[in-house]
């Protein structure tokens, strides 16, 4: 039996689990508050709970499927084939080798005109995933491995499914704040949402926004901090896969630190234009400078924490 | 991949399967007969090099394994653009069955070392009296065959890799989806 080199990472897989298993919780807790202060002063509210489940859920499946589509054009990417000119051209061979190495279907690769060298790939399933790089990514600052090691680290998203996963984990997110804002502006308009039904109990109907206010308002901030906590571990697993299938991980931590160097340098304009993206890009465009805090917030884990991974897998290699 | 692994975000390194590479050469004598296209004696085994003493190791050993033996055929090793290393393996164009053995001494060496990841293709190459030249590609993942003929400046000549996959159609399993006939441009021995 021939032995393997390429051993899991049962911690990052423990880690990862136990934030999704987090997520679910908060999510069973906040439905299991919302029925019970809704039973509890009368269903005045049900109306708001129910517009914004319905909102959030027709948002979550609207990016889900037009994600592709979404990206693309936030970023102002085009399509490109295999024949449009030279930069296409080895781009797809890259793609077309890489897609060869690790048996998935190819994804249709697209590029955007950008100063910043950076990655995306999204699409929410890999038959229909779109791997997207800007032009400044292949303008001969990365060498041709560097630049493998950005692709193969895309191509372990679109493997992973990462598109599908975070958009379904920012889902409770997404309720939690459209009913803290239904509640404020419910609150604002003094009548509690309640019209008719509970017209015998109006300080209850104030009491049951207040209370709805505070619990969607936790609820936002937990979600946020644990999908900011799974992102930074999908990004890790997209190192890691992408290090292992080009058995390369120095020239992929070699291209991390050229394009994080290079991102602190871009003036603000285009950062702002960036930020939407932010989860799907290979490197944050926006960073928060050193701090532990500024990491909790972070889509993407810290460079240092990246490079030890990929040195680590590097010694496994070795051995 | 599981659902599981998707939510873990855990990908396992695709291992390659060996064996089917001993159907080439039923599949040549086939093509001879059917198209005329003769085998060139030239071989190539195509993967992608890890970074680390491991690899390199492994890569000298086969080298060595390659070089010794009454049927030692030379064996170059050249690195393409994209990175990939192809081990070339020239024997004479009728020994073929002997090229088909070392290029699966070349595949398990690098499993058995535990680098099977790390193989992309094998590529045998065939030319007829007219000059054209056709490679069958070995997918070590799928385990599936498919034809490339190149022609000059980076195009295809699909209308003959189609006559060669209705040709030996019975004889290799031929890669059903045309959009994994991933194109191979400037293999050594085409």
């Amino acid at each position: 039996m021939a032995k393997t080199r390429y051993a899991p990472d049962r911690g990052l897989t423990a880690r990862m689990g136990l934030t999704m298993f987090l997520m679910g919780l908060v999510f069973v807790a906040f439905i299991i508050i919302l029925v019970y202060v809704l039973s509890a002063f009368g269903v005045g509210s049900g109306a708001i709970v129910f517009f914004a489940v319905a909102l959030g859920l027709a948002m979550t499946i609207g990016s889900f499927f037009y994600s592709d589509k979404i990206a693309l054009s936030a970023a102002r990417a085009v399509e490109v084939g295999p024949q449009d000119g030279p930069q296409a051209a080895k781009l797809h061979g890259i793609v077309d080798r890489l897609c060869a190495l690790a048996d998935m279907p190819k994804p249709r690769v697209a590029m955007a005109r950008s100063p910043m060298p950076n990655a995306f790939a999204t699409g929410r399933n890999a038959n229909k995933a779109v791997l997207c790089v800007t032009t400044s990514l292949m303008d001969g600052r990365l060498d041709d491995d560097e630049l493998e090691g950005v692709i193969a680290h895309e191509m372990s998203h679109v493997a992973h499914k990462d598109v599908a996963v975070m958009t379904i984990a920012s889902f409770l997110g997404i309720i939690a704040g459209l009913l803290v804002r239904f509640a404020f502006y419910g609150e604002l308009f003094g009548g509690g949402g309640g019209r008719g039904g509970n017209n015998n109990n109006n300080g209850g109907g104030a009491i049951v926004m207040l209370v709805m206010l505070g619990v969607g308002i936790v609820v936002y901030a937990v979600s946020f901090l644990l999908i900011r906590l799974l992102s930074r571990y999908r990004e890790l697993a997209a190192d890691r896969a992408g290090a292992l299938l080009t058995g390369q991980p120095s020239k992929l931590a070699s291209a991390l630190t050229k394009v994080s160097g290079d991102i602190a340098r871009i003036p603000q304009k285009d950062l702002r234009q960036a930020a939407p993206l932010n989860a799907f890009f290979f490197a944050p465009a926006l960073q928060g400078t050193g701090a532990r805090i500024a990491n909790l917030f972070s889509t993407h884990p810290s460079l240092e924490r990246r490079l030890q991974q990929l040195s680590e897998i590097s010694a496994q290699l070795s051995r | 991949m599981g659902f599981l692994d998707t939510i873990l975000g855990r990908t396992k390194p695709v291992q390659p399967l060996l064996d089917d590479l001993f159907q080439l050469p039923t599949a040549a004598i086939t093509l001879q007969a059917a198209m005329g296209l003769v085998p060139t004696g030239t071989g190539s085994v195509c993967f992608r090099a890890a970074e680390g003493r491991a690899f390199s190791d492994i890569e000298k050993d086969v080298r060595e394994l390659l070089g010794m033996g009454e049927d030692a055929a030379p064996v170059e090793l050249s690195r393409d653009s994209y990175g990939y290393t192809w081990l070339v393996s020239k024997q004479s164009p009728d020994k073929f069955e002997a090229l088909v053995t070392d290029l699966h001494a070349v595949n398990s060496s690098l499993v058995d070392g535990g680098f099977g990841p790390q193989l992309l293709c094998t590529l045998v190459s065939l030319a007829d009296d007219a000059g054209h030249r056709v490679g069958i590609v070995y997918l070590y993942k799928r385990g599936t065959f498919y034809p490339f003929a190149p022609m000059p400046g980076e195009r295809r000549d699909s209308a003959l890799e189609l006559q060669v996959r209705g040709a030996v159609g019975a004889d290799l399993k031929i890669e059903p989806d045309l959009g994994r006939w991933f194109p191979v441009w400037g293999a050594p021995g085409l």
